[in-house]
């Protein structure tokens, strides 16, 4: 046979090698199917969680407790995770802000935290010295995955994860004067903060809106903060003050424009912000963070990109993709063309379809694809399939 | 797995064209969508039906049903889809998982046995093991993952385009040949080549020649080496020397280029796999080296065994029907249901002997819904039955051992022309007389071939 030898005896070093002979060994799997069986958070895994503890924040809000796998590099406090739950079944990706300490802070003996109220899970202050992470989770009305996690998660499921990102961080050298204008769900960011650097921050105010006392996030360990003096808090409750407009700013925390400003909340209060920031000259001191994934529009027909072949094509909501996609001279594989074979399925990159059988509508937001079936898929909504 | 989601393994093809597809006839379909399009799902409006001719003189078991009925027959079948779909979820990803994790622990506990596989009872268990081990994970496993029927759990790691399975056919050939051809013409003469393999004749309307005489003895073979016929039949061989042999690049042959890139694809995946089964590990088993390589060659026997039986009693056994390719020209769904139907037969027998065919028992099922989980065939099943019942179809079944048996008959009798096997119970001697005229002239016609053949170079 003249194929290409991959011999475990020929070239490479000795854990290369000792790897192609495991994969001898375990052919057509690779040895890490095996072990992840027994050892899913080992080193060199797929990054993996488990959940130890759920721990009830709000009537709505949960905080988990997640032992990371071997390969977790840490975070910086104000970052968010993404986590791959299982949800009926279906594996969906979501971004949740981690809201435990580092361990590089833990790790710093001049930023030592101490509980302050009971009101907080211990577990979650001494994540950092066990390298555990938590994020916490607000369940949004129709939410598939946060829903599920406030209300079903349990202590022992496996979640797929990936390293820690976003840039809505401090600086190593934070300023001396800040503010956190958060609303909802928005504080789970900047309680990552504050968890870390509080005793490094000097001038702290905390705006931060909830729709009443009992809905906010952390309420018990944010007011000991601020009756202790390390933060100033201004908790704006909405169902009865209404919320929060750039008007009432110059009044609550009437230095705002002397403060760099930390924004985590609703798209209507960041906009605001941006425009406020930006109208008064100051926009370099404002720092925010979107959380909403953008809502797709679904309906019949639309705009159908095929990212590699560079076609853009209108496509009805009549006519399967694979259709489309020939009729413009795009490559597409193909098999049975009535949707039995799965030799059709292309990455979805983002966008919306519809299944031509049944009407069920598959979405897809960057940047996790979604393998869909080009022979019974018609465009629900703009698409960008990944040929 | 060796490939990965973003190298998934789907080849592009180019677009069929509509000319050359007889189902994608513009004049014989009903379709609401121009004719350029080449979606099947675009016929939905039924045609006329006429009862098919079939060229043996056998009835057409549709006959009696109007296309309205069928076309209700068909929703019906697409409620029972929807409803399982409907209630697809947490439990059912929990059941492949258990699967698997079962699988790979049997696999990696009987090879651990085999080490010492020196010691007979330990040669025993760990070979008894190792074939049921192999057994799952091609039948329940990696059939049907990749079927696509585990595919919405969006695991990447259970998922049709990255997984590949313990077999000498590479997993993108078969899905090929598999999933696309044989579940799309299923039991359509000329265009599902499933239907004898290729080789062989199983029903009364193949046209029969000379050489199907020793389908019985070809059969056996195929059976003891399964994986390697169905690699060989995956690499479509035959297709490639017809292209050869007519010397054309044509659509309908394979060329030399896919040909030679396939074959090296299937030369690397049997390399892979002999060097795991009879080098890798008889050599990690050291003293035991010799009983390991047997081992290893009883399990993939008995693998062979197993699933070619199991696979014969799905389109082979009495009673399955056969189509000529004219009769799907312009199928609608609920005709594409109907012909899935009533081409596929069932095993009845336990929970455990489901799991172990990995629910191909339930072929009718799998053949009507390719990609719902395995495991909820056997919940549908009782109202598939029914509702064939209803529509006065039969719906083929019975237990392993009948249905292998009626299998193998089919290969036997039909090793013969029509008619032959029946008139030798009752009048041996003219059959004996007959076969001896047909071959004699069979012999004198190849005779005079061969005589002109060297007058012709002679001269």
């Amino acid at each position: 046979m003249t194929l290409p030898v991959l011999a475990p005896w020929s070239g490479g070093g000795i854990t290369q090698r000792a790897r192609r002979l495991a994969e001898l060994v375990t052919t057509p799997l690779l040895p890490a199917d095996y072990l992840d069986l027994f050892s899913p958070l080992r080193t060199g895994a797929d990054l993996r969680g488990r959940i130890l503890q759920v721990h009830s924040e709000t009537r709505d809000a949960v905080t988990l407790l997640i032992r990371p796998g071997r390969g977790w590099r840490g975070h910086r406090p104000g970052q968010y995770v993404r986590i791959g739950v299982e949800v009926d079944g279906v594996r969906n990706w979501r971004s949740y802000s981690l809201t435990s300490l580092t361990s590089q802070a833990w790790q710093t003996p001049a930023t030592p935290h101490t509980p302050a109220t009971p009101r907080t899970s211990p577990a979650v202050r001494t994540s950092a010295r066990d390298g555990n992470i938590s994020i916490t989770v607000t369940a949004i009305p129709g939410g598939k995955v946060s829903q599920h996690l406030v209300h079903h998660a349990t202590p022992g499921t496996m979640i797929m994860l990936d390293q820690a990102a976003g840039d809505f961080t401090l600086p190593p050298d934070p300023p001396a004067k800040i503010l956190f204008l958060t609303a909802g769900s928005g504080i789970t960011p900047v309680m990552g903060m504050l968890r870390n650097a509080i005793d490094s921050l000097d001038d702290v105010a905390v705006l931060h809106s909830a729709p009443n006392s009992a809905d906010v996030i952390f309420g018990a360990e944010l007011r000991a903060l601020a009756a202790r003096g390390a933060i100033q808090l201004i908790e704006r409750h909405t169902d009865a003050g209404g919320r929060v407009t750039m008007d009432d700013l110059a009044a609550l925390v009437p230095d705002w424009a002397q403060r760099q400003t930390w924004a985590c909340g609703p798209a209507g209060l960041l906009d605001a912000a941006e425009k406020h920031w930006g109208a008064t000259g100051v926009a370099d001191q404002l720092h925010t963070e979107r959380f909403r994934p953008t809502v797709l529009a679904t309906g019949e027909g639309g705009t159908v990109t095929f990212v590699r072949s560079g076609v853009t094509l209108e496509s009805d909501g009549a006519t399967p993709l694979l259709d489309a996609g020939e009729e413009a001279g795009v490559l597409m594989p193909s098999g049975c063309r009535m949707g039995i074979c799965f030799g059709c399925v292309v990455p979805l990159r983002q966008g919306a379809v519809r299944d031509l059988r049944n009407g069920e509508i598959t979405t897809a937001a960057s940047p996790d694809p979604v393998l869909i079936q080009t022979c019974v898929s018609a465009a629900a909504g703009t698409c960008d399939l990944d040929l | 797995m060796t490939t990965t989601l973003a190298e998934s393994a789907t080849s592009a093809t180019p677009a069929a064209s509509p000319a050359a597809d007889p189902t994608m006839n513009p004049d014989t379909k009903a379709a609401k969508t121009p004719a350029r399009n080449g979606s099947r799902l675009a016929v939905t409006r039924p045609a006329m039906r006429v009862p098919q001719q079939k060229p043996s003189g056998k009835p057409d078991p549709t006959a009696h049903l109007s296309p309205q009925q069928i076309e209700e027959l068909g929703r019906e079948l697409d409620a029972i889809r929807e409803e399982v779909l409907a209630s697809r979820g947490a439990g059912d990803a929990a059941y492949i998982r258990k699967v698997i994790k079962t699988q790979r622990i049997l696999e990696m506990g009987s090879r651990a046995v085999l080490l010492a596989s020196l010691f007979p009872p330990a040669w025993l268990v760990g070979t008894a093991g190792l074939s049921v081990a192999k057994i799952l994970e091609n039948m329940e496993i990696g059939h049907n993952i990749m079927h696509g029927q585990w595919d919405w759990m969006r695991d990447p790691k259970i998922h049709s385009t990255s997984w590949e399975w313990d077999h000498a056919s590479p997993a993108e050939l078969w899905k090929h040949s598999h999933n696309e051809l044989h579940h799309t013409y299923t039991n359509v003469i000329g265009r599902d080549n499933d239907l004898g393999y290729g080789i062989m004749r199983v029903d009364e309307d193949q046209r029969w020649v000379p050489a199907y005489l020793g389908q019985p003895f070809y059969n056996l073979i195929n059976a003891c080496l399964f994986e390697y016929g169905i690699a060989a039949y995956d690499l479509e061989i035959g297709k490639y020397l017809k292209h050869r042999k007519n010397g054309k690049d044509g659509k309908n042959g394979k060329d030399r280029a896919t040909f030679r890139r396939d074959g090296t694809k299937v030369l690397h995946k049997i390399r892979q796999q002999v060097t795991k089964d009879y080098v890798v590990h008889p050599l990690l088993s050291g003293p035991s080296f010799l009983p390991t390589v047997g081992a290893n060659a009883v399990a993939n026997l008995v693998r062979n065994l197993w699933t070619h039986s199991v696979i014969m009693c799905g389109h082979f056994p009495e009673g399955v029907e056969t189509f000529a390719k004219s009769s799907i020209e312009g199928e609608t769904r609920g005709e594409w249901y109907l012909r899935q139907m009533i081409g596929s037969a069932n095993i009845s027998g336990s929970k455990a002997m489901h799991l172990m065919t990995g629910n191909l028992s339930h072929q009718i099922e799998h053949h009507l819904y390719p990609d719902l989980p395995s495991n909820r065939y056997a919940e549908i099943a009782p109202r598939v039955r029914d509702l064939m019942e209803r529509y006065e179809l039969r719906y083929v079944t019975g237990p392993l051992h009948q249905q292998v048996a009626s299998a193998w008959m089919q290969v036997i009798t039909l090793s013969l022309p029509n008619g032959v096997w029946e008139n030798a119970r009752t009048d041996p001697a003219g059959v004996a007389r007959q076969g001896a005229t047909a071959a004699a002239r069979y012999g004198a016609r190849a005779a005079s071939r061969l005589l002109r053949r060297v007058v012709s170079r002679t001269s």
